[in-house]
């Protein structure tokens, strides 16, 4: 393939990586803004909301279209559900030190992903797309001085890939807006701010808590119904939106929303376009090497603002 | 932190060292006597025969795991229905190796050391079987794989592994080789998961297509554990007139549905290792476009036509349905073209020991070396998948191999290469080994 329709490619299908990844990571970077809690169950809160998707695609029937918008509304919501009993039985009870709740959520990723292999089991299985069709994308070059359309073998991406872009942006302006505008946002940004004097104006802190704790849960689960139409609901599928979350969220600044979207993109471009020119190792070693560099020379990362 | 962790320590520790010496001193006992209990209860002539059974259940190995569990079950089931090995039952005891190899050599260890079991068997995943073997090799115990890879006759494993149930790569991917050139077009791109099974495939077929005149333009290795494909595609060559692909792991249908949308209408010639949808319904929506590909099955999925009564007894055993699936439920689809490996292995298992007069492990050696002496295996209820040679020196059986095209959703059975298409040169004599 020559090289112009080739970065197209890889940049639409980095595009795809990056709107998920920039879901996942928004959940991650608003517990851990608000509660600084470091969440490493994020991933597989992430799972779950892909394998309750099949649950919910799979008993509702009819059309593929009725059952992921039933997924679409459901698993999110069930997933929110369980982090906030896991916040309130667990992370409450341990009084949201830092140390105790990484343990804490390491705990929760295990009994997560265990339960769900004795239930759900180890296979890898698909949810239909509500639409799915192939847009092949034409390129242009110059023949004889003359400018030229024409299909490059394999240049397409699909108008279900398209609409994940494009439903990942409206969701984050969705959370920018709650966070900027709505009451909820500003107790929010108080309790983020000083816990203490928010505490002393009456606002409940532990509430608020237990909603950004399954608001985060929630914000993954969706990017995980977003994409499991083209990947496949597995038990292990955790792993690497955790990781690559945290990457994220470093390099963005933590707790910083902005920051997180802008290193979403960076990271889910330039993993796109590393993996098809190079390869996808590769992609990962540069990640994280980058992730090293801003922690040494930034390390409240690129967005975030430096503690006092 | 808080006042309940300084709670006081001091009252946990209550082991003496007498205390201790007397369980050490119990332990040491017991582990004498085992040697003289456990020849005794071999002796016993309703003992039952163990076959540790290494099983993919979790891990990225995990549809294979289930399917074989079910082959090896109802082979066993059969097994003890005939009366069981020189009149002792079978007893399957299984364990999960995680398709990993570290946990594999582990499991290899808890069958010779903890459950006493006469034989190992089972695992498909290479790299758990490459790391298995030395383990089972240092044990002594017989380790029968169904996995294959080119490994064991390759000379890489030792006399304890063998592989009497299943052919490997090597001789599959050169009777491969000349349908591919003559039918479908000269210049390939190879696509194959980038662990041990993938290389053979990359280094056999690309060895057997030049043979045939024609040649590799591209090989690309994607990780088993990737679970997305399309940036992978764009470095398939232009002039490439054949694609042959075989993927592995959770995400084969991603792939394939992926492969499908990048190329859109004008799909090159296809060649695909069934591999790439074991345990996927060829009907899937997204995969219409293999209509009319052509497919390498170890063994047909659909009945077909012409199905022998071998084929029809071993589906009715199993509980697999005429389109591969399960009895109970049509979703479930098998590993059919894999599977028939472990019932077949459990039967030459019981030749085997028969032959040998096998009584218990004592007589391991005995049986490695009736396998050995074992040439011939007529196409029959307990060898289904057909009439397979078995190479002693090399611990490797030869088989027929099936291409199938996908006619209306379905594989249609094109072209059966005989034994003699998939023979190779001896790499190995393993019997000049020590047992």
């Amino acid at each position: 393939m020559e090289i112009g329709p080739y970065i197209l490619l890889a940049s639409l299908e980095g595009a795809v990586t990056a709107a998920v990844l920039a879901l996942t990571a928004v959940g991650l970077s608003l517990v851990f803004g608000v509660m600084r809690v470091v969440n490493v169950a994020h991933g597989e809160f992430f799972m779950l909301g892909a394998v309750l998707a099949w649950w919910v695609a799979q008993s509702v029937g009819g059309h593929p279209a009725v059952g992921f918008a039933a997924a679409l509304v459901i698993a999110p919501l069930l997933v929110a559900a369980i982090a906030v009993v896991a916040d309130m039985t667990v992370l409450k009870r341990i009084e949201y030190d830092p140390e105790r709740t990484i343990v804490a959520t390491i705990g929760i990723l295990y009994i997560i992903q265990q339960v769900t292999l004795m239930t759900y089991g180890p296979d890898a299985r698909p949810v239909e797309p509500p639409f799915n069709t192939r847009l092949a994308i034409p390129w242009f070059e110059f023949v004889d001085g003359k400018f030229q359309m024409y299909w490059p073998w394999g240049l397409s991406t699909t108008s279900y890939k398209l609409s994940v872009i494009a439903a990942a942006g409206v969701v984050l302006v969705g959370v920018w807006l709650m966070m900027a505008r709505t009451k909820i946002g500003l107790l929010m940004r108080a309790t983020q701010l000083d816990r203490e004097t928010a505490l002393a104006f009456g606002i409940p802190v532990e509430r608020i808590y237990a909603i950004v704790f399954g608001m985060g849960a929630g914000l993954a689960a969706l990017a995980a119904v977003l994409i499991v139409p083209i990947q496949q609901a597995h038990y292990l599928m955790g792993g690497d939106p955790l990781l690559l979350s945290f990457i994220v969220v470093i390099i963005g600044g933590l707790g910083s929303l902005p920051g997180t979207v802008l290193a979403a993109i960076l990271i889910g471009l330039s993993d796109g376009i590393i993996s098809v020119f190079f390869s996808p190792t590769l992609a990962k070693i540069l990640a994280t090497l980058l992730v090293a560099l801003v922690l040494v020379f930034r390390p409240q990362g690129l967005f975030g603002v430096k503690t006092r | 932190m808080t006042s309940k962790t300084k709670t006081s320590n001091t009252t946990t520790n209550t082991t003496t060292r007498r205390g201790a010496l007397k369980t050490l001193g119990l332990g040491a006992g017991a582990a004498a006597t085992l040697p003289l209990w456990a020849r005794y209860s071999s002796a016993q002539s309703a003992e039952p025969i163990k076959i540790g059974f290494q099983v993919h259940r979790t891990g990225i190995g995990a549809a294979y795991g289930r399917w074989y569990d079910r082959t090896s079950t109802a082979a066993a089931k059969v097994i003890n229905d005939m009366g069981g090995i020189n009149g002792r039952p079978v007893q399957i005891i299984a364990e999960d190796d995680g398709t990993d190899p570290k946990r594999g050599a582990e499991v290899v260890e808890k069958f010779a050391t903890q459950h006493n079991c006469d034989i190992a068997f089972g695992t498909l995943f290479s790299h758990v079987v490459i790391g298995s073997a030395p383990r089972a090799g240092e044990l002594k115990i017989p380790y029968f794989v169904v996995s294959e890879g080119h490994h064991v006759a390759s000379g890489m494993l030792n006399r304890y592994t063998l592989q009497p149930g299943i052919t490997d790569v090597k001789s599959q991917v050169q009777a491969m080789a000349p349908f591919v050139s003559s039918n479908l077009g000269k210049k390939v791109t190879m696509i194959f998961p980038d662990f041990a099974f993938g290389h053979d495939h990359r280094d056999y077929f690309t060895a057997a297509i030049e043979a045939q005149g024609g040649e590799v333009l591209a090989h690309i290795a994607i990780p088993p554990t990737e679970t997305s494909f399309t940036k992978y595609f764009p470095k398939i060559p232009r002039q490439t007139e054949v694609i042959y692909h075989v993927m592995v792991g959770p995400a084969v249908l991603t792939f394939v549905k992926e492969l499908g949308e990048f190329f859109g209408p004008n799909r090159p010639e296809m060649f695909g290792f069934i591999d790439s949808l074991e345990a996927v319904d060829i009907a899937s929506p997204g995969l219409e476009f293999l209509e009319g590909s052509y497919f390498w099955e170890g063994m047909p999925r659909y009945a077909q036509a012409d199905q022998t009564p071998y084929d029809k007894f071993y589906r009715e055993h199993v509980g697999v349905d005429e389109n591969g699936a399960s009895v109970s439920d049509p979703k479930d689809i098998s590993t059919f073209a894999h599977m028939f490996g472990c019932w077949e292995t459990l039967f030459t298992v019981k030749q085997g020991m028969e032959a040998a007069g096998y009584q218990g492990v004592a007589d391991r050696a005995k049986l490695i070396e009736a396998v050995e002496a074992m040439t011939d295996i007529p196409i029959s209820n307990e060898h289904p998948q057909g009439t397979k040679l078995f190479n002693g020196k090399t611990h490797q059986v030869f088989g027929p191999q099936y291409i199938s095209k996908v006619n209306e959703g379905k594989l249609i059975l094109q072209h059966t290469t005989s034994i003699e298409d998939t023979l190779y040169p001896d790499e190995v004599d393993y019997t000049t080994q020590p047992l």
